[in-house]
């Protein structure tokens, strides 16, 4: 018993100082920052500029912390982005008026595009069985050119004005409305992994996927419904996009999957599934960008993001192997 | 007495391979019976269908005398027989309370209830009792069960059948991956199982485990019942007989 205790004690520090390491990195990051930059950086109007970068990815990555704790990996949420903000952009044009109920219809045809599509890739894993990683890779190359096809392959930039002042660019108690919405995202999607029969079933077919059908859990059922919640909450970034920059931007998606996997891993989620968080994913979607505010104010060249990000990613999952491997 | 569960001339076919050939078993109240046999004599294919993986192509399944269809384990399930499965079924990244309640998760009452918040607390004393009615200590029921040692692990998912199952519990292998010390806690675990009232089948190559712990042993071989034992029958000698197919009842 003595040499068990022992071996709780560790995995509990493992847990904790696991959980921690990435808030401490960040909080370090932003030291640093502050130390060297303080007058520009330790400012308001920084942070609000922090959140807004963060927002969209966020509500990304939530739900490919659901994903990739199933031991799966979604490589379409960029794709998916662009479909459901082109798609709310061809409705809203087609109904032709710039109010509220327009920009409405708008929201619910991204969040219905996105979900429609997960539902796709929720098909091709669970029923179909092909491997996530080629299942959503398939679907990345087809959400993506059937989006250029819908389009024409030219931006649309006919969201009504509502969208981008209220949503795109307004203030709610001082903050940006898209830091409101990613942040109730979060919370919702943080508790219910945490404290849910549905978060709980995530976490078993992740970790045991056979034992959790041994005990009836309809695992196929359940991932379905995974990659469901992660194509809806791509379609709800699709119109967020749509809202802050006032425009499809097409192109401008094609690595948004692997920062959002990055985010994840740095968060702490780990690829072999059954572990994870989503409050320590929104910690890791922070790091890269208060590293692109901060790069730039500190007079350095933006590219050492990409390079500071890649060295924290696979940290990440160095220390998540080593502490596998120590509880072995 | 009437057998708690029994198979009565069970045929059962996998294309042209007839892996039960009118097979017959049974398992009384309140025993542990062994069900013994080599490698392909149908041990596993007879306890798929008494646990409702597979139908039966001919013959039935009783349970209290009177015959039922299980069309799947969780019909079994609802008349109370669980099976621990060789690979246990747990979750390695959550804890024994998660594991014990696997889909069967107790939810909070009120809204919190209707919106999937799992009770936390009750789950988790619950999981306690049960594990202290059995004797089974753990450092704490929040373990992940990667953190436990293989014993615990077979525990905690003898534990949980035992928590769901009123009539019967099926052990497949419980002792094969263990060491000595925990093949033997496991061992004492079937018997307090017993003193609980339940039944125990135990699928087994084991023989001094069988003769330990088991009250009956019957015998596989060729997809047909070809021995019964108990009492003073019970031996090394003619266990091994029959399972080699060197002995055979004409009346089994």
């Amino acid at each position: 018993m003595a040499v068990l205790a022992e071996e709780t004690t560790r995995d509990r520090l493992y847990n904790f100082t696991s959980r921690f390491q990435i808030f401490i990195i960040l909080i370090l990051i932003v030291a640093v920052f502050s130390a060297l930059r303080f007058d520009s950086f330790a400012t308001f109007a920084n942070f609000r500029n922090v959140l807004v970068q963060a927002a969209i990815f966020s509500v990304m990555a939530v739900g490919a912390t659901y994903v990739i704790i199933t031991k799966g990996v979604d490589l379409s949420v960029g794709s998916i982005l662009v479909f459901s903000g082109v798609a709310a952009a061809k409705v809203m044009e087609a109904l032709g008026d710039q109010g509220w109920p327009i920009a409405i219809v708008g929201i619910i045809v991204a969040c219905l595009s996105g979900l429609m599509w997960g539902i796709v890739n929720g098909l091709l894993v669970a029923k179909a069985k092909v491997p996530p990683l080629i299942a959503t890779l398939g679907t990345m190359g087809i959400i993506q050119g059937l989006a250029l096809i819908l389009s024409g392959g030219i931006d649309l930039k006919d969201a009504p004005y509502v969208l981008g002042d209220v949503i795109g660019f307004g203030s709610f108690l001082g903050l940006p409305v898209l830091a409101w919405i990613a942040a109730a995202v979060i919370i919702i999607g943080g508790v219910v992994l945490k404290i849910t029969k549905f978060g709980r079933h995530t976490f078993a077919v992740g970790s045991n996927s056979h034992a959790a059908l041994e005990m009836g859990i309809n695992t196929e059922r359940h991932l379905i419904k995974v990659y469901a919640l992660a194509g809806f909450l791509a379609g709800l970034a699709g119109i967020l996009s749509l809202a802050r920059f006032g425009s499809t931007t097409i192109s401008g998606h094609a690595t948004d999957n692997l920062q959002v996997i990055a985010a994840v891993v740095i968060g702490g989620t780990s690829l072999f599934g059954g572990v994870g968080s989503v409050f320590t994913t929104a910690v890791g979607v922070f790091i890269p960008a208060v590293l692109t505010t901060g790069l730039v104010m500190v007079g350095a060249q933006s590219f050492w993001r990409d390079v500071l990000v890649g060295m924290v990613l696979i940290g990440a999952v160095y220390f998540d192997q080593i502490g596998r491997q120590s509880k072995k | 007495m009437e057998a708690v569960l029994e198979a009565r001339g069970v045929v059962k076919r996998f294309g042209r391979i007839e892996a039960l050939r009118g097979t017959n078993f049974e398992v009384r109240p309140g025993e542990v019976v062994a069900l013994l046999g080599d490698n392909g004599a149908g041990k596993s294919t007879l306890v798929k269908t008494l646990c409702g993986v597979h139908t039966p192509d001919e013959g039935e399944v009783l349970v209290d005398g009177k015959p039922v269809t299980f069309n799947s384990p969780s019909d079994a399930q609802a008349m109370g027989i669980e099976v621990v499965y060789q690979d246990l079924a747990l979750a390695p990244d959550l804890d024994s309370a998660a594991n014990v309640f696997l889909n069967r998760e107790l939810l909070r009452g009120g809204l919190a209830g209707k919106l999937g918040v799992l009770n936390f607390g009750e789950m988790r004393r619950r999981t306690e009792k049960a594990l202290e009615d059995m004797q089974v200590k753990l450092p704490s029921v929040s373990v992940r069960m990667d953190a436990l040692s293989g014993g615990q692990r077979q525990s905690v998912a003898v534990v949980r059948a035992i928590m769901w199952a009123d009539r019967l519990v099926v052990m497949d292998e419980p002792t094969a991956a263990l060491g000595v010390e925990q093949q033997k806690a496991v061992l004492r675990l079937i018997k307090r199982v017993r003193e609980t009232g339940r039944s125990v089948i135990l699928i087994s190559h084991n023989v001094p485990d069988v003769l330990e712990v088991a009250d009956r042993a019957e015998v596989l071989r060729h997809g047909r019942r070809t021995a019964r034992f108990e009492g003073d029958q019970m031996t090394t000698e003619n266990l091994v007989g029959a399972i080699t197919g060197a002995l055979i009842q004409e009346d089994a």
